[in-house]
């Protein structure tokens, strides 16, 4: 999606809140009348995990909190929703019996076979799945997807991780090893090894996105080991963050800001700005626009954005960062530039080549980068 | 009053005025957390049973609960208490799965009969490995049909991330696809898929089983009494992992359905907490196959609730889950009330 | 000593550390249903006693700052849910194992319904003591941190064998387990006994449920507990209902689930799943094998000789 598209669609945002604001100005009926006029878009969310679990799931329930917050936006939400026939009947039961016209499954397993099913019945019904990889010749058209390229944040908190980290180990503790998770793993490592270029990341995989037991002893291990930097990519980072205030060391958060939990350790983290993407798309229903199907951004469009950083970060550091970030800001910066091995010593990524962030070949990647201790093999 | 006409109205009566009960209970319970008690109970309804799009939602998620159901009812027949409907129906999605895979290009009706065959075979002797574990070495079975469910899990991710994962299915590991011709479709114009048929065609066959062959009274005596089934000479050991072999291939065919009329492929989704409620549906239903099915419906009902519950209420989704657990406890409670109550007994004539 | 590059001796203390960390919930609720069962009755639903222990002695702690109010608080839901199990199954005709499964479901939803409020806030956390400051090694120091519950549990295992054998009220659990005549001949109520043992030993696994909440891994969502409860019924069979053995099998247990990530963080990824399902092939195994047709187990309460 263009840098243009977005400014335009920031625009008629101010334009309307201006006439909106006019509108309620000349006061009484006459304006709550006009205000109806816009007719409310109304919109689900549906949800795999619970709404309040620090992580994922929260990011989208505070995206869909401060989209409902909009006067012509009218919001419904599901938590718990599993990858089963259950999500098909949510979405079926939020369009007929809420009358909602644009759907937000926000976990990755809905897409196939589920979306695709029930977008095929709908046709006037615009779903919007999250992380999904629409493609123009086999998916419907009312079917759209939307991602954040989070390893932009992610490998500025390896900068970060890279300065402060003493004994030169990072460890990850992560879900199951899919494209998203090792693309995570390898940016991090990666932005680490800028400013490193010794050091390592041991990763470990619990199995599982919610398995707090086998957090915590991931945690506790990688602490054991010399590991002085945590960070992960689970629903819920609580439990690393917290685990790794316990034991003395550093953590970096995922999803939401989880500065909170970890006063002394915690460095920066990688947020999802949701709230930004369903604004967005809200705008875009309430003028009549075409929704793009394929929606994609990093740090530059907003999707993404790091955490405050913790006060341990010396200000080394943070320059460091910042003129990373500024890279990113502008366009310049490249994570994926050749010559780049994997850690069983295979070229992946040959010299010269680079790969942008919107390189769909990224959204398959298979490999962890050199430097990271751990297979993608289960 | 006869007795006969006693027992049914008894086995009737009781488990409805349990349910009118539990739904008092859940009025109070909810009413403390705020909300309109009265409202929240229509909302149930609404969502249950108040349109056809709602008694599709219902029947859909009643499915799969009518097979693992049978998983507990059946060897509970018996005497056996598993809990193993998880594991079985993870099992038998997963062979059906690759069985699936393997025949794809064959006639699909052949396809889908080796499937199912997989399932029931995989998923079968799953539970009956717990039936025999019980008979010959004493193992408690309630147990180590919860071992087995978690290992059963642990299999299908090791294998589904492993070996049998399909590269393309890159965010949402799955094996392979069984092929769009292989899969079970909707029944005719509605949106339930034909799984629902399986399951009612199932549970009458084992109603009949249980109930009208002399193998149904065989299992009820070594049920009552093993110790007199073994002195009467009745083959115990063969009957106990016979009956856990049919509860286990029931769960097999709820497995099945959950790869062929849903994902079309075995993956992670499969562990979707069917069994457990299948415990559930067993014991309210008494462990009678054919009350499964008005039960299974019911319990179907109420999780298809849930979501409007959510949305409508803002009560979270656990909410449900309290419901079922105090409708589980009031109608264990009432099983104490069997026998008891004076107006279904029959009339003592004195003597003249 | 070397902090990085632990290796072999890494996994080994990371399990030993592991083995105390994952072993004291099940210490506390394989102790509670030890005692449960000695009076001859199965408590399948402590499970929901140890999430509701969880949630509530989490909850508790936040709202009161204090960590050990939660857990006294988290021990008392334990004994209410407890005190509905007994009442529940000492009616005629009502199978024990299947209340274990009603408490399970309506104690895990009612948790997870109360429990909405306290996945965000950070509640106080249990001390610990930290046994390893001889040590110059972090990892040694660390694995040597002790909780508080665990010494707590150490000492509770002992004491119990000893009510067992020696204490007056022992001895009536103790025969009401073994015979219902014997105990009704000597007039004692089986009933009331069998309701404090349940209660008492509901109140051991809701303590249990509060360390996974207020310790390890210290923080409150619908995801904290993965069968724990149920598991540790496995335990007290396999332990023989003894109070020792408990205490070890939950050692061992814990240190079988500290496997998988303690290999995992020295680079032995294959497999992991095979890992995480260790513990319960483990038990599976060990119930195999120390099951026997023949002979009753040496131990099992003669009440239950029916499970």
């Amino acid at each position: 999606m263009g840098k243009e598209n977005i400014n335009k669609v920031r625009r008629s945002v101010l334009k309307a809140l201006a006439a909106a604001g006019a509108v309620s100005v000349l006061g009484g009926m006459g304006a709550s009348s006009a205000l109806a006029a816009i007719s409310k878009v109304k919109m689900g969310f549906i949800y795999v995990g619970p709404r309040d679990d620090y992580g994922y799931n929260q990011s989208h329930f505070e995206g869909k909190t401060s989209v409902a917050s909009m006067k012509w936006v009218k919001a419904v939400d599901e938590e718990n929703v599993p990858e089963t026939i259950e999500v098909v009947k949510t979405m079926e039961s939020m369009i007929n019996l809420d009358g909602v016209q644009v759907l937000f499954p926000t976990s990755f397993g809905y897409f196939d076979p589920h979306i695709l099913k029930v977008a095929k019945k709908y046709p006037d019904v615009t779903f919007l799945h999250c992380g999904g990889l629409w493609d123009a010749k086999k998916h419907p058209k009312n079917v759209g997807s939307y991602f954040g390229y989070i390893d932009e944040p992610v490998y500025l908190s390896g900068v970060i991780a890279g300065h402060m980290s003493k004994t030169g180990k990072l460890g990850y503790i992560a879900a199951i090893p899919i494209p998203q998770v090792l693309r995570n793993i390898n940016s991090f490592t990666l932005g680490a090894r800028s400013v490193n270029p010794d050091i390592t990341t041991n990763v470990v995989f619990t199995g599982g996105w919610a398995n707090p037991v086998k957090e915590a002893e991931a945690a506790n291990s990688m602490a054991d080991q010399g590991i002085d930097v945590l960070t992960c990519h689970v629903d819920s980072p609580k439990v690393v963050v917290q685990t790794a205030e316990k034991r003395g060391i550093f953590s970096c958060g995922y999803h939401t800001n989880q500065s909170v939990l970890a006063p002394k350790g915690f460095l920066t983290g990688a947020e999802w700005n949701w709230s930004k993407v369903y604004s967005d798309y809200a705008d875009m229903i309430k003028n009549g626009k075409k929704i793009p199907n394929l929606v994609r951004g990093g740090l530059k469009e907003g999707l993404v954005k790091s955490s405050p950083y913790g006060k341990a970060v010396t200000k080394k550091a943070k320059a460091d960062a910042e003129v990373v970030r500024k890279k990113f800001m502008d366009g310049s910066m490249i994570v994926y530039k050749g010559p780049i091995k994997d850690n069983t010593g295979k070229t992946v990524i040959p010299a010269g080549k680079e790969y942008t962030q919107t390189d769909i070949w990224l959204e398959s990647m298979n490999w962890l980068v050199e430097g990271v201790i751990g297979t993608t093999k289960g | 009053m006869t007795r006969e006409l006693g027992k049914l109205l008894e086995s009737i009566a009781i488990p409805v005025v349990a349910l009118l009960v539990s739904l008092f209970l859940f009025s109070v319970f909810v009413s403390f957390s705020g909300a309109n008690a009265f409202e929240v109970l229509g909302g149930i309804y609404r969502g249950a049973f108040g349109s056809w799009f709602s008694w599709q939602n219902t029947l859909v998620r009643a499915a799969p609960l009518m097979l693992t159901a049978l998983c507990t009812a059946l060897p509970a027949r018996i005497g056996l208490i598993v809990i193993g409907g998880e594991g079985a129906m993870v099992i038998g999605g997963l062979f059906a799965a690759l069985t699936g895979i393997y025949l794809d290009g064959l006639n699909p009706l052949l396809v889908i009969s080796c499937m199912t065959l997989a399932g029931v075979i995989t998923g079968g002797s799953w539970v009956a490995a717990m039936g025999a574990l019980k008979h010959y070495r004493n193992v408690n079975e309630t147990i180590s049909s919860l071992l087995l469910n978690y290992i059963a899990i642990a299999i299908l991710s090791f294998l589904v991330l492993g070996i049998l994962r399909d590269p393309a299915t890159l965010n949402n590991p799955s094996s392979y696809p069984i092929g769009e011709a292989n899969m079970i479709g909707d029944i005719g114009d509605t949106s339930i898929h034909g799984g629902l048929l399986f399951g009612l065609a199932i549970c009458i066959g084992l109603w009949f089983l249980m109930r009208r062959t002399i193998y149904g009274f065989a299992v009820d005596i070594v049920g009552g009494n093993i110790r007199a089934a073994q002195i009467s000479g009745l083959p115990v050991g063969k009957l106990i992992i016979l009956t856990c072999f049919l509860g286990g291939a029931a769960a097999g065919i709820a497995g099945v359905i959950e790869v062929a009329a849903v994902h079309g492929r075995a993956n992670l989704s499969l562990n979707a907490g069917y069994g457990y409620a299948g415990i559930l549906v067993a014991f309210l239903a008494r462990h009678n196959p054919i009350a499964i099915i008005p039960v299974a419906i019911l319990l179907g009902g109420i999780r298809a609730s849930s979501g409007l519950l959510q949305r409508s209420f803002d009560l979270p989704d656990a909410t449900t889950l309290v419901l079922q657990g105090i409708i589980f406890i009031v109608i264990l409670a009432s099983e104490a009330l069997y026998g008891r109550i004076k107006w279904f007994q029959p009339k003592v004539t004195s003597n003249a | 000593m070397p902090e990085s590059d632990m290796g072999i001796i890494g996994v080994i203390i990371a399990v030993l550390g592991g083995a105390i960390r994952i072993g004291t919930p099940f210490l506390f609720v394989s102790l509670g249903e030890c005692l449960t069962e000695k009076s001859g009755r199965i408590n399948l639903g402590l499970e929901a006693n140890l999430v509701m222990g969880a949630m509530s002695g989490y909850g508790v702690a936040y709202l009161s700052g204090s960590a050990w109010l939660g857990v006294l608080v988290a021990g008392l839901t334990g004994t209410v849910l407890g005190l509905i199990h007994a009442m529940l199954c000492q009616q005629n005709r009502v199978n024990d194992i299947a209340v274990g499964i009603a408490m399970m479901l309506f104690g895990t939803g009612l948790a997870f319904f109360l429990g909405k409020p306290f996945i965000q806030p950070v509640a106080p956390r249990l001390p610990s003591l930290s046994l390893g400051t001889w040590s110059e090694s972090p990892v040694v120091q660390a694995a040597l941190e002790i909780n508080v519950l665990f010494i707590i549990g150490l000492i509770l295992a002992p004491l119990m064998a000893w009510f067992f054998k020696n204490a007056k009220w022992g001895l009536f659990v103790r025969t009401v387990g073994e015979s219902r005549d014997a105990a009704l001949a000597m007039g004692i109520n089986v009933n009331l006994v069998r309701m404090y043992s349940t209660m008492a030993g509901g109140f051991l696994a809701g303590i249990g449920g509060s360390f996974l909440s207020l310790y390890y891994p210290g923080s409150w969502n619908e995801g904290l507990s993965s069968g724990q409860g149920l598991m540790a019924v496995a335990l007290v069979i396999f332990a023989r209902w003894n109070p020792m053995y408990c205490l070890y099998a939950s050692l061992l247990f814990g240190g079988a689930s500290a496997l998988g990530p303690a290999l995992q963080s020295v680079g032995i990824t294959q497999g992991y799943y095979l890992f995480n399902a260790a513990p319960y092939v483990l038990t599976l195994a060990i119930m195999v094998i120390t099951s026997s047709k023949k002979q009753r187990f040496a131990g099992m309460p003669g009440e239950m000789s029916n499970i």
